[in-house]
Formats: C-alpha cells, structure tokens, sequence
C-alpha cells in the first residue's frame, strides 16, 4: 500500500514538472519521499517484529487500488500546493479508515494490534497533513483560469 | 549480462523507459502505461521480447515510454505493422495501443481485418471518445450530443461500437477495462495477452483536458455482472444491451490463430528491386 501510493506521488510529480508546475511537483515528491520512507520503516523495522499472518488473499479493500492510493485523475495542471496537500488528505484519511474498519472486524487478535498500530500511525500522518495545509495559503481565486488555454477555436 | 541477471525476473517499473509522458496531468494514459508493464512483469515477459506498436495520437505515444522494442508508426496504421511483425517475428509478445480516433476511424479497415485474421497479437485501444492531440474533434466513439465548440450542439451521429464489431469480425478475446483501476486493467490485459489469437482490449481511458465530464466514469464504472463466455453471439448480446460501462472480460473464444509458416525469404532484397527496374 505505501509503496503503491509513493509510486503515485511520484508519477504525478513527473507529470507536474513536465507541465512547468515546480511548485506541486517537489510537493508531490516530498509526499513520495515520506510513503517510501514508511514503507522502509515497516519493511526494516516493525514488520518483522509485528506481521501477523494475513488471511489467506492477504488484506482486501473496495477499489483496485490500495486505500492510500490517490486516484490518477485528481491532477489539474494548474493545481496549487493547498490542492496537492488535499489529495494527500484524503488518502490519509482513507489509510486511518481502512485500518480502523479492519481492527474493528477482524478476530485475529494479533491482526486486530497490528491493524490499530497502522491505524493509529496513518492517524499521525492525518494531523502531519492537516497542519500543513494551514501553513499553507489557499488556492487562488482564478487558479484554473488559463490565459492560453487547451481550447482555442474561438 | 550474466545468466543470473538474463533469468532474474523482470520488475514492472524496468518496463518503463526513462522518457517522462508528456500527457496532460490527471489523463489515463499514465495509468495505462503503468497497467501495461504491470501486465509485462506478470507474465515474467522481458523487454527485449516483447514489441510494443502505435499510431498517431496522444495514446499512440506509448512505445516511447516502454523500455520494449517500439514502432510509433503511422495514423491508424499500427494493426497493420503489428500484424506483419508477428507474423514475421512470431517469438515476439506483440501488443498493438492507440486511441479511439486512430483505431476506428482512421484505422477502421485494419481493425476489422485485424479480428478477422486472428493473429496472436493484444490490440489495446485508449478510448477518449475525442481527438485530444489535435485538440478536441469529435472521434467515432463520441456521444452524438456531445456538444463542443468544435462540434456545436454535437455530431448528431450514432456511436461507433468496438466491442460488438470486433466480435463479428472475429477477434478471440474481447474485454472492457478502466483506466481508473490499474491493477484490474493489468490483470485483464495479462489474460488478453496470454490468451492465443488476436485479443482486443478497450480502455476507457479519460481526457481531463477537452472531456472533463469523463472523470465521472469512476463512479460509473462496475464489473461485469457474468463471466466471459465464449459463444459470441451472447456475448453480443450482453454488449449491446449494457451501457458500456461494465468492466472485465466480456468474450473468450478457442479459434486457432493464423500464423503463416515463417520461412527463408524468397528472395533477396537485390532480386525485388531488380522487378522494378526501368
């Protein structure tokens, strides 16, 4: 899951550079940086001391892709940070719920702490988020607006 | 390379070349791409085996971001090279990719005679429903009221459907899949491949840039409620009568494909000139 969704991040800061938007594409590389680093984390430090055994199938979740995962189609090319940090949000949130829902339904005990710990981590990462989308200013009122724009039939 | 290297399995992110798309943020394509290597590494397919072929247009770019061989040939043309190079590399996992305004109406003859012909080949089609490299022209698969200033008030005309006339025509594998969910599309494309004859996968794959209201086909899109079948005729049926928004595999036939026997060539590239000579 942490791993899909740095590749995510990555991808789209790709994508932002090649439109010129350097802003929002270090801003999407610094959010790949930090899922890879937790990735890391779990891989070197916690997983093999906490892992449980899956159920068999590993964990399931609704959607292809894995809860933190953001949807390919949320860019805009002239998206500002404030909307970068959002997305971020909301795939945070998305993780925490995941996680929450599974330790709430699951009857492995040593499943349901692994699940709260995650939960409880991805909750961090909610309030990281949140604190700086308020150091960070708001969209522009005009920001989509494109004094070139795709369209130019006029 | 060393055997170790040459057996060791091939990650899916070593499938995509160094050249960043240059796609507009938020388009499918990215996630097709992605989609397409995913489905390479399932299958423990190497680069260096594996042929990727394009038309002209915003999809058809794709060769270039694969680290596979690639021909980014000409408008609509790109069954027809894909097809020959089968036929004449038949070792090679040929996967065909384009758009909606490439393969079905530039490209309308040859993906016709592609499914006929059945030659083991995956035709992966990026469907928009727009012209979108030549900014917005309403393609055959464009809603008849889609109404641009390109098109005001819209076409008026009925849609094209790909699915349903690859099936009379005679391709062996027909599926539908969202760009939206990359893994599902990976998986499906690994089973268009694996499955011999010519496999034809269309994508629905939106263009934020001139149809934004297609960012609304993730709520829209839902499995398919059966499990392929391989009678056309009722896969016909099925096709025509959803809303083309059911995802999956949708047809799964038995025909053999058509590999010609690949010989020595008969002749010499000096002797064919020579019939031309004044």
């Amino acid at each position: 899951m942490e791993v899909e969704a740095a590749e995510r991040y990555a991808s789209f800061a790709d994508a932002m550079d090649l439109h010129n938007n350097r802003e929002v594409a270090e801003l999407f590389r610094k959010l790949a940086r930090i899922e890879q680093l937790h990735a890391d984390q779990l891989f070197e430090e916690d997983l093999s001391r906490r892992a449980p055994a899956l159920p068999p199938g590993g964990l399931r979740w609704d959607g292809g892709e894995g809860p933190e995962t953001a949807a390919p189609d949320e860019l805009h090319y002239r998206m500002q940070p404030y909307h970068a940090l959002q997305i971020a949000l909301d795939c945070e949130k998305r993780a925490n719920k995941f996680f929450s829902e599974y330790a709430s339904k699951t009857a492995d005990a040593k499943l349901r702490k692994a699940a709260r710990e995650m939960a409880a981590e991805e909750a961090e990462h909610v309030r990281l988020i949140e604190d700086w989308i308020k150091r960070t200013p708001p969209p522009e009122k005009d920001w989509e607006h494109d004094p070139d724009p795709p369209f130019v039939s006029d | 390379m060393t055997a170790a290297a040459a057996a060791a399995p091939v990650t899916w992110q070593a499938f995509k070349s160094d050249y960043k798309p240059i796609w507009c943020p938020g388009c499918g394509d990215y996630s097709v791409l992605a989609s397409v290597a995913k489905a390479f590494a399932t299958l423990e397919l190497r680069p260096e085996n594996v042929a990727v072929v394009s038309g002209i247009g915003c999809s058809s770019r794709i060769p270039a971001y694969t680290s596979c061989y690639g021909f980014h040939g000409v408008h609509g043309r790109a069954l027809a090279a894909g097809t020959g190079l089968k036929i004449a590399r038949p070792d090679l996992t040929v996967l065909v990719a384009g758009g909606d305004g490439d393969g079905y109406s530039i490209g309308g003859n040859h993906f016709l005679h592609a499914c006929r012909r059945n030659v083991d080949i995956t035709y992966v089609v990026m469907d928009n429903h727009v012209y979108g490299m030549t900014k917005g022209q309403p393609s055959p698969t464009t809603e008849p009221d889609w109404d641009s200033k390109l098109s005001p008030g819209g076409t008026g005309l009925r849609t094209f459907h790909p699915l349903v006339i690859a099936l009379a025509a005679g391709a062996n594998f027909v599926a539908r899949a969202f760009s939206g969910d990359p893994n599902e599309t990976a998986r499906i494309l690994a089973e268009a491949i694996r499955t011999p004859g010519f496999s034809f996968v269309e994508i629905l794959s939106p263009c934020v840039t001139f149809c934004p209201e297609q960012r609304e086909w993730k709520s829209l899109v839902r499995p398919a409620p059966v499990a392929a079948t391989d009678d056309p005729a009722r896969a016909a049926r099925r096709i025509m009568t959803d809303d083309g928004f059911n995802i999956g595999v949708l047809y799964k036939g038995v025909r053999k494909p058509y590999q010609p026997p690949v010989g020595k060539a008969a002749k010499r590239p000096a002797d064919l000139e020579a019939g031309f000579a004044i």
